[in-house]
């Protein structure tokens, strides 16, 4: 059985206060009239450090919230609002990307796990309780992920553009997707997305737990059966969940194969997880059957995985960059223009890094390096899901400061408690599962 | 000068790896080891030092890749910038996604097919040339380790005996 170590937890708690502190002071620092956001914004001039935002803030102006609301005449006071929109928004974003980050990596261990139960791996068992305690983390980030969906719905925020009656009531674009796109359903779809992915982990975690009291193999067959029919749940529901969540954010843009963009980033942070996670765990003495061929395979899907990604979002921008039809292109202009650092940023972080270090078959077999990549990794897909959120909320006005960086501590703390808390409630080496003497046997 | 080896028929690659090992232990060197497939781990058992093709098809990759950039580079940025439909042709990096998949491809070409000739040209292999094994049974059921002798085919044959093998010969070469 695995003790939550003290300083692990003391650590945890403390990450939490300050992510809280840090949410605090940026929600209290928001401001809430005209006024303020132009002395904000002035204030940041003078400080040089939103050099060149007047004009960037002009180039992109016709992206994001206040399209439809153009009039020449009404230009300069829409202008002003726009911006008070987009700096309040930046705690809110700041919350959101830093809450689905977390989410998304429990989400993307459950397939991960799901795939390993559904192809009988015989490799991965040993590392099953390892997984099963990351995505016990779906059930409280998810609640989180669907409350702030809730209080966007309630317009206590201007994430969704497409909530606000007001801005639909003059676009056109969207009242022909608010069949689709209309907050009731909209928070149907999330409930049902949640509900199956929530339902899947607890029975398969109970039909994990019982196989190991049990003298046949009747609650490993169910397992499978239950992994199998989560997966084809979980396709569905992934892509739609990346539509609503993510792409719904800039509703005048469309691409079809975002779902699986938004999946290869997901899948790709939670296997890096489980790989740091076992380490960790490892280099206690807890997983003493875990070798280096485990962390070599684990290694092989963050390398995989990382070039399936960089394929993804290279056929999103490739086709668009390509085609330059004005309605798609905007997506990337505002990216490339305002985003420029951590747009191209991560692709060296999600990219070129990983397929350097871990392209040689002896440095996957190096604790140390996996680390090494794994961090660079997951900061990496921070960065993507934020410059997938960010540009449509809080736009040219993005920083990386206290809000950001608070919100990221809050859900660190949490994801670390919550997951190591659950480790705790189990013994982390599954003892009746039938490939578990393969997997301890396991040699590359 | 006529040399003298001894060949070891085994027909089974379990007694086969015992026999690899327990003839190293007695520090007699094994000359080859014919199989009618991969015997897995014989390599580690043989002692043979790891490949290095990997390393080669890195290499061939980087060289593929820089092919591919000077060859465009040349011919659509330097030598005749013409603009096909809107396409910045201005510098490499502004058209650069376009170039992207024929760079891919290249490197996995290079990559390929150096490394197949490479390992070709290290284990000579060609269409004409003369097979080697030293008996056809290798090639279908039967495991043969050749053992260099120097005037010590007794003892050989004795210690090759106890290893399970189901046929001791001794070839001049």
């Amino acid at each position: 059985m695995y003790t939550f170590s003290n300083r692990l937890k003391i650590g945890s708690l403390v990450l939490m206060a300050l992510g809280l502190l840090g949410m605090g002071i940026g929600f209290v620092s928001a401001p809430s009239t005209v006024e303020e956001a132009k002395a904000m914004v002035a204030a940041a001039h003078d400080d040089g450090h939103g050099g060149g935002h007047g004009e960037a803030a002009e180039a992109s102006h016709n992206t994001g919230h206040t399209e439809a609301g153009h009039e020449a005449g009404s230009h300069d006071a829409s202008h002003d609002e726009h911006l008070l929109h987009q700096l309040q928004n930046r705690p809110w974003a700041a919350l959101y990307v830093a809450a689905f980050f977390f989410f998304m990596i429990a989400l993307g261990v459950l397939a991960f796990y799901a795939i390993q139960r559904a192809a009988q791996a015989g490799w991965s068992p040993l590392l099953f309780r390892v997984m099963e305690g990351i995505t016990a983390y779906l059930v409280p980030g998810g609640i989180i992920v669907f409350v702030i969906l809730v209080m966007s719905v309630l317009h206590w925020n201007h994430l969704f553009v497409w909530m606000d009656a007001e801005t639909v009531a003059h676009d056109e674009l969207l009242q022909g997707k608010a069949g689709y796109l209309n907050p009731t359903f909209f928070l149907i779809r999330a409930a049902i997305f949640l509900g199956g992915w929530i339902a899947y982990r607890e029975i398969s975690r109970r039909l994990s737990l019982a196989q190991d009291q049990a003298s046949d193999n009747s609650n490993f067959k169910k397992n499978f059966k239950w992994s199998a029919a989560f997966l084809v749940f979980y396709l569905v529901s992934e892509s739609m969940m990346s539509w609503d969540w993510i792409m719904s954010v800039d509703p005048h843009w469309f691409s079809t194969l975002f779902g699986w963009y938004v999946f290869a980033s997901m899948f790709v942070s939670g296997i890096t997880t489980i790989a740091l996670i076992t380490i960790y765990l490892k280099s206690r003495g807890y997983l003493p059957d875990v070798n280096d061929s485990h962390i070599h395979d684990l290694g092989k899907f963050m390398f995989g995985i990382s070039i399936f990604w960089t394929y993804l979002w290279f056929a999103q921008f490739m086709l668009i960059w390509y085609a330059d039809i004005p309605e798609e292109v905007t997506y990337f202009v505002t990216r490339i223009e305002d985003f420029k650092l951590p747009f191209f940023g991560m692709l060296a972080m999600n990219f070129i890094f990983p397929l350097l270090v871990l392209m040689n078959s002896d440095y996957k077999r190096v604790n140390w390096f996996v680390v090494m990549t794994g961090i660079v990794v997951l900061l990496g897909h921070y960065l993507d899901v934020f410059v997938m959120i960010m540009p449509a909320t809080v736009g040219d006005q993005w920083h990386i400061g206290i809000p950001e960086i608070g919100a990221v501590l809050f859900f660190a703390g949490a994801f670390i408690f919550w997951v190591f808390n659950t480790l705790t409630k189990a013994p982390l080496q599954p003892t009746r599962n039938p490939y578990i003497e393969e997997s301890r046997q396991f040699h590359y | 000068m006529a040399s003298k080896v001894i060949q070891a028929f085994y027909d089974d690659d379990d007694v086969l790896m015992h026999a690899v090992k327990k003839v190293r232990a007695a520090k007699h060197h094994i000359e080859e080891v014919y199989c009618p497939f991969p015997v897995h781990g014989l390599d580690k058992a043989m002692g043979l030092a790891p490949t290095r093709i990997a390393i080669t098809s890195f290499m061939y990759g980087c060289l593929g890749l820089t092919v591919a950039i000077v060859m465009m580079n040349y011919i659509m940025i330097v030598d005749w910038p013409q603009d096909i439909g809107g396409k910045p042709s201005f510098s490499y990096l502004q058209n650069m996604p376009a170039f992207v998949p024929v760079m891919f491809e290249m490197t996995v070409f290079f990559a390929a097919h150096l490394m197949v000739i490479t390992f070709y040209l290290r284990s000579r292999l060609w269409p004409f040339k003369k097979a080697e094994n030293p008996d056809v049974r290798s090639t279908d059921d039967h495991f043969i380790m050749e053992i260099e002798a120097h005037g010590n085919e007794a003892e050989l044959t004795a210690l090759l005996q106890q290893t399970g093998a189901v046929e001791i010969n001794t070839v001049e070469k």
